[in-house]
Protein backbone atom coordinates (compact mmCIF):
# COMPACT_ATOMS: atom_id res chain seq x y z
CA UNK A 1 0.00 0.00 0.00
CA UNK A 2 0.99 3.79 -0.93
CA UNK A 3 1.82 5.33 2.22
CA UNK A 4 3.57 8.10 0.45
CA UNK A 5 1.97 11.60 -0.23
CA UNK A 6 3.82 12.62 -3.39
CA UNK A 7 1.58 14.52 -5.59
CA UNK A 8 1.27 13.26 -9.27
CA UNK A 9 -0.24 15.51 -11.69
CA UNK A 10 -3.47 13.49 -11.98
CA UNK A 11 -2.35 11.60 -16.16
CA UNK A 12 0.16 12.07 -18.49
CA UNK A 13 4.64 12.39 -18.03
CA UNK A 14 5.02 16.32 -18.34
CA UNK A 15 5.79 16.89 -14.45
CA UNK A 16 7.76 14.61 -11.76
CA UNK A 17 7.71 15.49 -8.34
CA UNK A 18 11.26 15.85 -7.86
CA UNK A 19 10.57 14.21 -4.39
CA UNK A 20 10.94 10.88 -6.19
CA UNK A 21 14.58 11.28 -6.31
CA UNK A 22 15.12 11.19 -2.11
CA UNK A 23 12.00 9.44 -0.75
CA UNK A 24 12.85 6.54 1.59
CA UNK A 25 9.04 5.18 0.64
CA UNK A 26 9.08 5.89 -2.81
CA UNK A 27 12.76 3.55 -3.08
CA UNK A 28 11.51 0.54 -0.83
CA UNK A 29 8.18 0.91 -3.49
CA UNK A 30 10.42 0.57 -6.09
CA UNK A 31 12.47 -2.38 -5.10
CA UNK A 32 9.00 -4.17 -4.84
CA UNK A 33 6.87 -2.81 -7.43
CA UNK A 34 9.95 -2.60 -10.29
CA UNK A 35 12.84 -5.06 -9.64
CA UNK A 36 10.67 -7.44 -7.74
CA UNK A 37 7.91 -6.58 -10.03
CA UNK A 38 6.63 -7.61 -13.36
CA UNK A 39 10.08 -6.52 -14.95
CA UNK A 40 13.16 -7.89 -16.96
CA UNK A 41 16.24 -7.23 -15.10
CA UNK A 42 19.71 -7.86 -16.75
CA UNK A 43 21.81 -10.31 -14.87
CA UNK A 44 25.08 -10.79 -17.64
CA UNK A 45 26.06 -12.22 -21.19
CA UNK A 46 25.64 -16.04 -21.66
CA UNK A 47 29.21 -15.85 -22.46
CA UNK A 48 30.53 -14.88 -19.15
CA UNK A 49 29.39 -18.16 -17.73
CA UNK A 50 29.86 -20.30 -20.73
CA UNK A 51 30.67 -23.77 -19.12
CA UNK A 52 28.95 -25.73 -16.28
CA UNK A 53 29.93 -24.88 -12.75
CA UNK A 54 30.70 -21.03 -13.97
CA UNK A 55 29.05 -18.31 -12.20
CA UNK A 56 28.50 -15.04 -11.45
CA UNK A 57 27.24 -12.64 -8.54
CA UNK A 58 24.71 -9.07 -9.09
CA UNK A 59 21.58 -7.37 -8.15
CA UNK A 60 18.32 -7.51 -9.31
CA UNK A 61 17.39 -3.91 -7.86
CA UNK A 62 19.05 -4.10 -4.58
CA UNK A 63 18.78 -8.18 -3.71
CA UNK A 64 21.94 -10.10 -4.61
CA UNK A 65 21.48 -12.81 -7.20
CA UNK A 66 23.47 -15.98 -8.20
CA UNK A 67 23.73 -16.77 -11.73
CA UNK A 68 24.85 -20.12 -12.00
CA UNK A 69 25.33 -22.63 -15.40
CA UNK A 70 24.47 -25.94 -13.76
CA UNK A 71 25.00 -29.66 -15.52
CA UNK A 72 22.52 -29.64 -18.05
CA UNK A 73 23.83 -26.05 -19.17
CA UNK A 74 20.71 -24.22 -18.48
CA UNK A 75 21.44 -20.80 -16.84
CA UNK A 76 19.82 -20.62 -13.27
CA UNK A 77 19.30 -17.74 -10.70
CA UNK A 78 18.45 -16.98 -7.22
CA UNK A 79 18.72 -14.86 -4.37
CA UNK A 80 22.21 -14.48 -3.17
CA UNK A 81 20.57 -15.67 0.55
CA UNK A 82 20.45 -18.61 2.66
CA UNK A 83 17.25 -19.35 3.50
CA UNK A 84 18.98 -20.67 7.04
CA UNK A 85 19.87 -17.01 8.63
CA UNK A 86 20.09 -14.60 5.56
CA UNK A 87 23.81 -14.86 4.88
CA UNK A 88 25.33 -14.79 1.06
CA UNK A 89 25.47 -18.01 -0.21
CA UNK A 90 28.08 -17.20 -2.80
CA UNK A 91 30.84 -14.29 -1.92
CA UNK A 92 32.98 -14.10 -5.25
CA UNK A 93 32.17 -11.71 -7.91
CA UNK A 94 32.31 -14.81 -10.52
CA UNK A 95 34.24 -18.15 -10.35
CA UNK A 96 34.41 -21.20 -12.87
CA UNK A 97 33.93 -24.94 -11.62
CA UNK A 98 31.61 -24.89 -8.82
CA UNK A 99 29.75 -28.06 -8.21
CA UNK A 100 27.42 -25.82 -5.33
CA UNK A 101 27.44 -23.39 -3.43
CA UNK A 102 28.12 -23.38 0.80
CA UNK A 103 27.29 -20.76 3.04
CA UNK A 104 30.06 -20.37 5.45
CA UNK A 105 28.18 -19.87 8.59
CA UNK A 106 26.67 -23.02 8.95
CA UNK A 107 27.34 -25.06 5.94
CA UNK A 108 24.00 -24.68 4.22
CA UNK A 109 24.79 -26.42 0.56
CA UNK A 110 22.86 -25.59 -2.37
CA UNK A 111 22.76 -26.59 -6.03
CA UNK A 112 24.06 -24.58 -8.81
CA UNK A 113 20.14 -24.28 -9.80
CA UNK A 114 19.44 -22.98 -6.43
CA UNK A 115 18.20 -26.41 -4.68
CA UNK A 116 19.25 -26.17 -0.87
CA UNK A 117 20.85 -30.19 -0.80
CA UNK A 118 22.40 -30.30 2.39
CA UNK A 119 21.78 -28.96 6.01
CA UNK A 120 24.95 -29.38 8.12
CA UNK A 121 24.07 -32.00 10.89
CA UNK A 122 20.85 -32.42 9.92
CA UNK A 123 20.07 -35.60 11.63
CA UNK A 124 21.79 -34.41 14.75
CA UNK A 125 25.06 -35.31 16.11
CA UNK A 126 25.61 -38.81 18.86
CA UNK A 127 21.95 -38.77 18.45
CA UNK A 128 21.43 -35.00 19.55
CA UNK A 129 20.20 -32.46 18.19
CA UNK A 130 19.60 -32.23 14.46
CA UNK A 131 16.82 -30.66 12.84
CA UNK A 132 13.01 -32.00 12.96
CA UNK A 133 11.71 -35.08 10.80
CA UNK A 134 8.97 -32.25 9.64
CA UNK A 135 12.26 -30.12 7.94
CA UNK A 136 11.53 -30.34 4.15
CA UNK A 137 14.93 -29.21 2.17
CA UNK A 138 12.44 -29.07 -0.75
CA UNK A 139 10.53 -26.27 0.77
CA UNK A 140 13.46 -23.97 2.06
CA UNK A 141 15.30 -22.72 -1.25
CA UNK A 142 16.29 -19.46 -1.78
CA UNK A 143 13.36 -17.55 -4.15
CA UNK A 144 14.32 -18.58 -7.72
CA UNK A 145 14.02 -15.97 -10.35
CA UNK A 146 12.82 -16.53 -14.17
CA UNK A 147 15.57 -16.54 -16.29
CA UNK A 148 15.33 -15.81 -20.10
CA UNK A 149 18.10 -15.07 -22.49
CA UNK A 150 17.89 -12.85 -25.97
CA UNK A 151 20.98 -12.35 -27.94
CA UNK A 152 23.47 -13.55 -25.39
CA UNK A 153 22.19 -11.34 -22.75
CA UNK A 154 21.14 -13.22 -19.50
CA UNK A 155 17.73 -11.53 -17.86
CA UNK A 156 15.99 -12.65 -14.66
CA UNK A 157 12.42 -11.78 -13.46
CA UNK A 158 10.82 -12.32 -9.69
CA UNK A 159 7.81 -12.20 -11.58
CA UNK A 160 5.25 -15.07 -12.78
CA UNK A 161 3.18 -12.79 -15.11
CA UNK A 162 5.62 -11.22 -16.79
CA UNK A 163 5.98 -11.38 -20.75
CA UNK A 164 8.26 -13.72 -22.32
CA UNK A 165 11.35 -11.91 -22.78
CA UNK A 166 10.50 -10.78 -26.91
CA UNK A 167 7.24 -9.75 -26.42
CA UNK A 168 8.65 -7.70 -23.55
CA UNK A 169 10.96 -5.84 -25.09
CA UNK A 170 8.64 -5.96 -28.61
CA UNK A 171 9.98 -6.58 -32.21
CA UNK A 172 11.71 -2.79 -32.77
CA UNK A 173 13.57 -2.89 -29.98
CA UNK A 174 14.78 -6.58 -30.81
CA UNK A 175 15.64 -6.22 -34.10
CA UNK A 176 18.23 -3.00 -32.39
CA UNK A 177 19.62 -5.15 -29.95
CA UNK A 178 19.96 -7.85 -32.76
CA UNK A 179 21.98 -5.35 -34.39
CA UNK A 180 24.92 -5.22 -32.45
CA UNK A 181 24.66 -8.47 -30.37
CA UNK A 182 23.58 -10.28 -33.45
CA UNK A 183 27.83 -11.65 -33.73
CA UNK A 184 29.96 -13.37 -31.15
CA UNK A 185 30.83 -10.86 -28.32
CA UNK A 186 33.52 -10.69 -26.20
CA UNK A 187 34.24 -8.67 -22.93
CA UNK A 188 37.40 -6.07 -22.95
CA UNK A 189 37.33 -4.76 -19.95
CA UNK A 190 34.62 -3.72 -17.23
CA UNK A 191 34.54 -0.89 -14.70
CA UNK A 192 32.03 0.46 -12.16
CA UNK A 193 30.85 4.26 -11.66
CA UNK A 194 29.98 4.73 -8.85
CA UNK A 195 27.08 7.66 -9.42
CA UNK A 196 26.15 10.32 -6.65
CA UNK A 197 22.18 10.35 -7.27
CA UNK A 198 19.25 8.62 -7.44
CA UNK A 199 18.71 5.45 -10.23
CA UNK A 200 15.96 7.54 -11.94
CA UNK A 201 18.07 10.03 -12.92
CA UNK A 202 20.74 8.39 -14.48
CA UNK A 203 18.10 6.37 -16.11
CA UNK A 204 16.42 8.95 -17.30
CA UNK A 205 20.03 10.77 -18.18
CA UNK A 206 20.30 7.88 -21.12
CA UNK A 207 16.78 7.86 -22.67
CA UNK A 208 17.39 11.98 -22.64
CA UNK A 209 18.14 12.86 -26.44
CA UNK A 210 17.47 16.86 -25.59
CA UNK A 211 20.70 16.74 -23.48
CA UNK A 212 23.38 15.12 -25.71
CA UNK A 213 24.47 18.20 -27.49
CA UNK A 214 24.14 20.92 -25.04
CA UNK A 215 26.26 19.26 -22.12
CA UNK A 216 28.20 17.44 -23.88
CA UNK A 217 30.77 19.48 -25.82
CA UNK A 218 33.78 17.21 -27.69
CA UNK A 219 32.46 17.22 -30.61
CA UNK A 220 31.23 20.88 -30.95
CA UNK A 221 34.47 22.35 -29.41
CA UNK A 222 36.69 20.18 -32.12
CA UNK A 223 34.62 21.17 -34.68
CA UNK A 224 34.23 17.68 -35.09
CA UNK A 225 31.02 17.79 -37.05
CA UNK A 226 29.42 14.70 -37.00
CA UNK A 227 28.15 13.35 -40.78
CA UNK A 228 25.39 11.73 -38.94
CA UNK A 229 22.19 14.39 -39.72
CA UNK A 230 19.38 12.02 -39.58
CA UNK A 231 18.37 9.99 -36.39
CA UNK A 232 15.61 9.76 -33.80
CA UNK A 233 14.04 8.05 -31.23
CA UNK A 234 11.73 4.83 -31.14
CA UNK A 235 10.15 4.55 -27.75
CA UNK A 236 8.14 1.02 -27.15
CA UNK A 237 4.67 1.23 -26.91
CA UNK A 238 4.68 0.73 -22.77
CA UNK A 239 7.25 3.66 -23.08
CA UNK A 240 9.86 1.43 -20.97
CA UNK A 241 12.47 1.02 -23.47
CA UNK A 242 13.91 3.11 -25.94
CA UNK A 243 16.33 3.18 -29.12
CA UNK A 244 17.61 6.66 -30.04
CA UNK A 245 20.14 7.01 -33.38
CA UNK A 246 21.92 8.99 -35.77
CA UNK A 247 22.99 7.94 -39.02
CA UNK A 248 25.06 9.26 -41.90
CA UNK A 249 23.71 9.00 -45.68
CA UNK A 250 24.70 6.29 -47.29
CA UNK A 251 26.39 8.76 -50.20
CA UNK A 252 28.23 10.40 -47.55
CA UNK A 253 29.58 6.99 -46.21
CA UNK A 254 32.95 7.33 -48.32
CA UNK A 255 33.67 10.04 -46.10
CA UNK A 256 32.64 8.34 -42.87
CA UNK A 257 35.06 5.12 -43.65
CA UNK A 258 38.16 7.79 -44.27
CA UNK A 259 37.27 9.93 -41.24
CA UNK A 260 34.91 8.62 -39.15
CA UNK A 261 33.93 12.63 -38.19
CA UNK A 262 35.08 15.60 -39.88
CA UNK A 263 37.31 18.51 -38.24
CA UNK A 264 36.69 21.96 -40.31
CA UNK A 265 40.20 23.99 -39.83
CA UNK A 266 39.45 26.87 -36.93
CA UNK A 267 39.20 26.17 -33.49
CA UNK A 268 40.51 23.72 -31.40
CA UNK A 269 41.24 20.22 -33.40
CA UNK A 270 42.70 16.95 -32.09
CA UNK A 271 46.45 16.60 -32.77
CA UNK A 272 46.17 12.86 -32.98
CA UNK A 273 43.37 12.14 -34.93
CA UNK A 274 43.56 8.46 -34.49
CA UNK A 275 41.65 8.52 -31.74
CA UNK A 276 38.67 8.67 -33.93
CA UNK A 277 39.41 6.45 -36.62
CA UNK A 278 36.51 3.65 -37.21
CA UNK A 279 35.74 1.43 -39.35
CA UNK A 280 32.09 0.42 -41.07
CA UNK A 281 30.83 -2.80 -39.48
CA UNK A 282 27.05 -2.04 -39.75
CA UNK A 283 25.22 -1.76 -42.81
CA UNK A 284 22.66 0.85 -42.03
CA UNK A 285 24.78 3.87 -42.02
CA UNK A 286 24.28 4.17 -38.28
CA UNK A 287 26.98 5.24 -36.33
CA UNK A 288 25.58 5.80 -32.92
CA UNK A 289 22.57 3.98 -31.35
CA UNK A 290 21.61 4.27 -27.24
CA UNK A 291 19.24 1.47 -26.42
CA UNK A 292 18.06 0.97 -23.16
CA UNK A 293 15.77 -1.71 -21.77
CA UNK A 294 13.68 -0.98 -18.52
CA UNK A 295 14.48 -0.76 -15.61
CA UNK A 296 18.35 -1.26 -15.65
CA UNK A 297 20.14 -1.87 -19.13
CA UNK A 298 21.83 0.01 -21.31
CA UNK A 299 23.40 -1.28 -24.62
CA UNK A 300 25.38 1.10 -26.58
CA UNK A 301 27.45 1.70 -29.91
CA UNK A 302 29.19 4.86 -30.64
CA UNK A 303 30.78 4.18 -33.85
CA UNK A 304 32.68 1.32 -33.14
CA UNK A 305 32.92 1.63 -29.53
CA UNK A 306 29.91 -0.96 -28.06
CA UNK A 307 29.35 -1.50 -24.09
CA UNK A 308 26.52 -2.41 -21.54
CA UNK A 309 25.81 -0.56 -18.92
CA UNK A 310 23.64 -2.24 -15.80
CA UNK A 311 22.12 0.59 -13.67
CA UNK A 312 21.70 -0.68 -10.41
CA UNK A 313 20.33 1.40 -7.13
CA UNK A 314 22.34 1.67 -3.70
CA UNK A 315 20.54 3.72 -1.89
CA UNK A 316 18.36 6.61 -2.88
CA UNK A 317 20.98 9.00 -3.47
CA UNK A 318 24.04 6.22 -4.46
CA UNK A 319 23.73 4.47 -8.41
CA UNK A 320 25.95 1.84 -9.34
CA UNK A 321 26.81 1.52 -13.23
CA UNK A 322 28.51 -1.34 -14.14
CA UNK A 323 30.29 -0.66 -17.86
CA UNK A 324 31.09 -3.64 -19.86
CA UNK A 325 33.10 -2.96 -22.95
CA UNK A 326 32.96 -5.50 -25.93
CA UNK A 327 34.35 -6.35 -28.88
CA UNK A 328 33.36 -8.82 -31.59
CA UNK A 329 35.20 -12.18 -31.67
CA UNK A 330 36.09 -12.21 -35.19
CA UNK A 331 38.02 -7.99 -34.46
CA UNK A 332 41.46 -8.00 -35.99
CA UNK A 333 44.20 -6.82 -33.53
CA UNK A 334 43.56 -3.37 -35.71
CA UNK A 335 40.07 -3.62 -35.41
CA UNK A 336 40.57 -4.23 -31.37
CA UNK A 337 42.70 -1.51 -31.60
CA UNK A 338 40.13 1.28 -32.85
CA UNK A 339 37.58 -0.05 -30.00
CA UNK A 340 40.53 1.01 -27.23
CA UNK A 341 40.84 4.19 -28.61
CA UNK A 342 37.20 4.96 -29.21
CA UNK A 343 36.73 4.01 -25.27
CA UNK A 344 38.29 7.25 -24.57
CA UNK A 345 34.29 8.53 -25.61
CA UNK A 346 32.71 6.56 -23.14
CA UNK A 347 32.94 5.63 -19.26
CA UNK A 348 33.94 7.08 -16.40
CA UNK A 349 36.70 9.37 -17.94
CA UNK A 350 34.72 9.42 -21.52
CA UNK A 351 35.28 12.29 -23.77
CA UNK A 352 31.40 12.67 -24.29
CA UNK A 353 30.05 10.87 -21.16
CA UNK A 354 31.90 11.83 -17.87
CA UNK A 355 29.14 14.74 -17.71
CA UNK A 356 27.09 12.31 -17.47
CA UNK A 357 28.82 10.83 -14.28
CA UNK A 358 28.32 14.49 -12.41
CA UNK A 359 24.42 15.49 -13.81
CA UNK A 360 22.84 13.30 -11.73
CA UNK A 361 24.81 14.69 -8.55
CA UNK A 362 24.01 18.28 -9.67
CA UNK A 363 20.10 17.63 -9.60
CA UNK A 364 20.15 15.30 -6.76
CA UNK A 365 22.20 18.08 -4.59
CA UNK A 366 20.05 21.05 -6.15
CA UNK A 367 16.50 18.95 -5.07
CA UNK A 368 17.45 18.89 -1.26
CA UNK A 369 14.86 20.93 0.85
CA UNK A 370 12.10 20.89 -2.00
CA UNK A 371 8.60 20.21 -1.37
CA UNK A 372 6.00 19.66 -3.82
CA UNK A 373 8.10 21.04 -6.46
CA UNK A 374 8.11 19.10 -9.87
CA UNK A 375 9.99 18.90 -12.77
CA UNK A 376 9.61 19.83 -16.11
CA UNK A 377 9.18 17.70 -19.17
CA UNK A 378 7.65 19.53 -21.83
CA UNK A 379 10.16 18.88 -24.95
CA UNK A 380 8.46 17.53 -27.72
CA UNK A 381 4.98 18.00 -26.24
CA UNK A 382 3.65 15.61 -23.96
CA UNK A 383 3.68 12.58 -26.35
CA UNK A 384 5.66 9.13 -25.38
CA UNK A 385 5.65 8.77 -28.99
CA UNK A 386 8.72 7.67 -31.27
CA UNK A 387 10.20 10.57 -33.33
CA UNK A 388 12.43 11.68 -36.00
CA UNK A 389 13.65 14.61 -33.89
CA UNK A 390 16.15 13.93 -30.97
CA UNK A 391 15.09 17.35 -29.20
CA UNK A 392 11.91 15.41 -27.80
CA UNK A 393 11.94 13.94 -24.18
CA UNK A 394 9.30 11.59 -25.54
CA UNK A 395 11.75 8.77 -24.26
CA UNK A 396 12.19 10.34 -20.44
CA UNK A 397 8.45 10.62 -20.69
CA UNK A 398 7.92 7.13 -22.10
CA UNK A 399 9.99 6.48 -18.78
CA UNK A 400 7.33 7.31 -16.15
CA UNK A 401 4.53 6.22 -18.41
CA UNK A 402 6.16 2.54 -17.33
CA UNK A 403 7.03 4.18 -13.67
CA UNK A 404 3.81 5.49 -12.80
CA UNK A 405 1.33 2.44 -13.97
CA UNK A 406 4.04 -0.21 -11.91
CA UNK A 407 4.22 1.94 -9.24
CA UNK A 408 0.14 2.46 -9.15
CA UNK A 409 0.94 6.17 -8.64
CA UNK B 1 76.50 17.96 -9.22
CA UNK B 2 76.69 14.52 -8.43
CA UNK B 3 75.64 11.93 -10.59
CA UNK B 4 71.93 10.42 -9.50
CA UNK B 5 71.26 6.66 -8.92
CA UNK B 6 68.69 5.55 -11.57
CA UNK B 7 66.49 4.91 -8.27
CA UNK B 8 67.02 8.46 -7.42
CA UNK B 9 66.36 9.58 -10.79
CA UNK B 10 63.09 7.58 -10.91
CA UNK B 11 62.22 9.52 -7.61
CA UNK B 12 63.06 12.48 -8.65
CA UNK B 13 60.68 11.86 -11.86
CA UNK B 14 57.62 11.18 -9.96
CA UNK B 15 58.01 13.80 -7.96
CA UNK B 16 58.10 15.73 -10.63
CA UNK B 17 54.98 13.81 -12.14
CA UNK B 18 52.66 14.29 -8.49
CA UNK B 19 53.54 17.85 -8.91
CA UNK B 20 52.71 18.63 -12.63
CA UNK B 21 49.43 16.96 -12.11
CA UNK B 22 48.98 18.18 -8.11
CA UNK B 23 49.48 22.10 -9.30
CA UNK B 24 46.87 21.93 -11.92
CA UNK B 25 50.07 21.95 -14.67
CA UNK B 26 48.08 19.98 -16.83
CA UNK B 27 50.12 21.04 -20.04
CA UNK B 28 53.43 20.09 -18.83
CA UNK B 29 52.16 16.34 -18.36
CA UNK B 30 52.34 14.73 -21.94
CA UNK B 31 55.90 16.23 -22.15
CA UNK B 32 56.84 13.38 -19.48
CA UNK B 33 55.94 11.04 -22.23
CA UNK B 34 58.32 9.57 -24.80
CA UNK B 35 56.15 10.61 -28.29
CA UNK B 36 55.52 7.28 -29.01
CA UNK B 37 54.18 5.75 -25.47
CA UNK B 38 51.15 4.09 -24.26
CA UNK B 39 49.23 5.42 -21.23
CA UNK B 40 46.25 3.71 -20.13
CA UNK B 41 44.29 3.76 -16.73
CA UNK B 42 42.63 0.24 -15.20
CA UNK B 43 41.69 -1.91 -12.11
CA UNK B 44 43.56 -4.47 -10.93
CA UNK B 45 40.69 -6.91 -12.65
CA UNK B 46 41.14 -6.24 -15.93
CA UNK B 47 44.59 -6.82 -15.53
CA UNK B 48 44.64 -10.06 -13.98
CA UNK B 49 41.86 -11.25 -16.34
CA UNK B 50 44.02 -9.53 -19.47
CA UNK B 51 41.52 -7.17 -20.50
CA UNK B 52 43.02 -4.57 -22.44
CA UNK B 53 40.06 -1.48 -22.38
CA UNK B 54 40.95 1.69 -19.96
CA UNK B 55 39.07 4.11 -18.96
CA UNK B 56 41.94 6.93 -20.33
CA UNK B 57 44.24 5.22 -23.29
CA UNK B 58 46.48 6.59 -25.53
CA UNK B 59 48.63 5.15 -27.84
CA UNK B 60 50.59 8.71 -28.40
CA UNK B 61 51.97 11.58 -26.36
CA UNK B 62 49.64 14.04 -28.80
CA UNK B 63 46.47 11.93 -27.95
CA UNK B 64 47.60 12.95 -24.09
CA UNK B 65 47.66 16.43 -25.33
CA UNK B 66 44.40 16.11 -26.79
CA UNK B 67 42.91 14.43 -23.59
CA UNK B 68 44.65 18.10 -21.42
CA UNK B 69 42.77 19.93 -24.16
CA UNK B 70 39.21 18.44 -23.82
CA UNK B 71 39.77 18.80 -20.23
CA UNK B 72 40.57 22.29 -20.65
CA UNK B 73 37.95 23.52 -23.11
CA UNK B 74 35.01 21.23 -24.14
CA UNK B 75 34.72 18.38 -20.75
CA UNK B 76 32.40 19.74 -17.90
CA UNK B 77 33.01 18.71 -14.51
CA UNK B 78 33.74 20.68 -10.69
CA UNK B 79 36.70 22.55 -10.33
CA UNK B 80 38.82 19.84 -8.68
CA UNK B 81 42.62 18.99 -7.45
CA UNK B 82 44.41 16.02 -6.52
CA UNK B 83 46.98 15.34 -4.19
CA UNK B 84 49.36 12.32 -5.19
CA UNK B 85 51.25 10.39 -2.68
CA UNK B 86 53.87 8.45 -4.60
CA UNK B 87 55.29 5.22 -2.97
CA UNK B 88 59.46 3.83 -3.82
CA UNK B 89 60.01 2.38 -7.35
CA UNK B 90 60.59 -1.77 -7.42
CA UNK B 91 62.89 -1.82 -10.31
CA UNK B 92 61.83 -5.29 -11.86
CA UNK B 93 64.06 -5.00 -14.96
CA UNK B 94 66.58 -2.60 -16.20
CA UNK B 95 69.23 -2.05 -18.87
CA UNK B 96 71.13 1.06 -20.57
CA UNK B 97 68.71 2.01 -22.46
CA UNK B 98 64.92 1.38 -20.81
CA UNK B 99 64.02 0.26 -17.09
CA UNK B 100 60.80 -1.62 -16.12
CA UNK B 101 59.49 -0.64 -12.57
CA UNK B 102 56.54 -0.76 -10.47
CA UNK B 103 55.72 2.30 -8.13
CA UNK B 104 52.69 2.44 -5.81
CA UNK B 105 50.47 5.61 -5.35
CA UNK B 106 47.41 7.03 -3.22
CA UNK B 107 45.00 9.89 -4.85
CA UNK B 108 43.30 11.72 -3.01
CA UNK B 109 40.33 14.23 -4.64
CA UNK B 110 39.66 17.51 -3.05
CA UNK B 111 36.12 18.98 -5.18
CA UNK B 112 35.32 22.72 -4.57
CA UNK B 113 37.70 23.07 -1.89
CA UNK B 114 35.73 20.39 0.21
CA UNK B 115 36.33 17.65 1.92
CA UNK B 116 39.56 15.46 1.03
CA UNK B 117 38.34 12.13 -0.69
CA UNK B 118 40.24 9.15 -1.11
CA UNK B 119 40.13 9.03 -4.48
CA UNK B 120 42.21 5.80 -6.08
CA UNK B 121 45.12 4.24 -5.04
CA UNK B 122 47.47 1.54 -7.02
CA UNK B 123 50.53 1.15 -8.90
CA UNK B 124 51.86 2.53 -11.78
CA UNK B 125 53.84 -0.11 -13.74
CA UNK B 126 56.27 1.67 -16.09
CA UNK B 127 58.53 1.81 -18.84
CA UNK B 128 61.13 4.92 -19.09
CA UNK B 129 63.39 5.67 -21.63
CA UNK B 130 66.72 6.23 -20.54
CA UNK B 131 68.48 7.00 -23.76
CA UNK B 132 67.74 10.94 -23.16
CA UNK B 133 68.74 13.69 -20.84
CA UNK B 134 65.79 13.45 -18.98
CA UNK B 135 63.61 10.17 -18.13
CA UNK B 136 61.04 9.93 -20.15
CA UNK B 137 57.73 7.43 -19.78
CA UNK B 138 57.52 4.59 -22.60
CA UNK B 139 54.54 3.18 -21.13
CA UNK B 140 52.77 3.68 -17.49
CA UNK B 141 49.69 1.93 -16.99
CA UNK B 142 48.03 3.02 -13.98
CA UNK B 143 46.79 -0.44 -12.46
CA UNK B 144 43.75 1.09 -9.85
CA UNK B 145 43.49 -1.50 -6.76
CA UNK B 146 39.50 -0.54 -7.26
CA UNK B 147 37.21 -1.47 -10.03
CA UNK B 148 34.68 1.45 -8.67
CA UNK B 149 35.33 4.80 -9.15
CA UNK B 150 33.52 7.92 -8.17
CA UNK B 151 31.14 9.68 -10.04
CA UNK B 152 33.71 10.74 -13.09
CA UNK B 153 37.90 10.81 -13.80
CA UNK B 154 38.51 14.56 -15.57
CA UNK B 155 42.01 14.96 -14.48
CA UNK B 156 44.48 11.61 -15.06
CA UNK B 157 45.94 9.87 -12.45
Amino acid sequence: MQTSTIQWIPQGETRVPLAVYRDEQVYANEQRNIYRGHTWNYLCLENEIPDAGDYRTTFVGETPVVVARDEDNEIYAFENRCTHRGALICLEKSGKGAKDFQCVYHAWTYGLNGDLKGVAFESGVNGGGGMPKTFCKDHHHPPKLRVATFCGLVFGSFSDEVDSIEDYLGEEICERIERVLGRPVEVIGSFTQALPNNWKLYYENVKDTYHASLLHMFFTTFRLNRLSQQGGVIVSESGAHHVSYSKVNEDDFEGYRDQGLRSDQTGYQLKDPTLLEGFKEFNDGITLQILSVFPGFVLQQIQNCLAIRQVLPRGIDKTDLNWTYLGYKSDTPEQRQVRLKQANLIGVAGFVSMEDGAVGGFVQRGIAGTDSEQAVLEMGGDSTASNSSRATEAAVRGFWKQYRVLMGV
Amino acid sequence: MEKLSLRDRLMDFNASYARCIDTGNLESWPELFASECHYRVTSAENDRAGQPAGLMYATSRAMLEDRISALRHANVYERQSYRHMVGLPHIARGDAKEVECETPFLVVRIVQDDETFLFATGVYKDVFDLSGESLQLKRRVVVCDSSRFDTLLAVPL
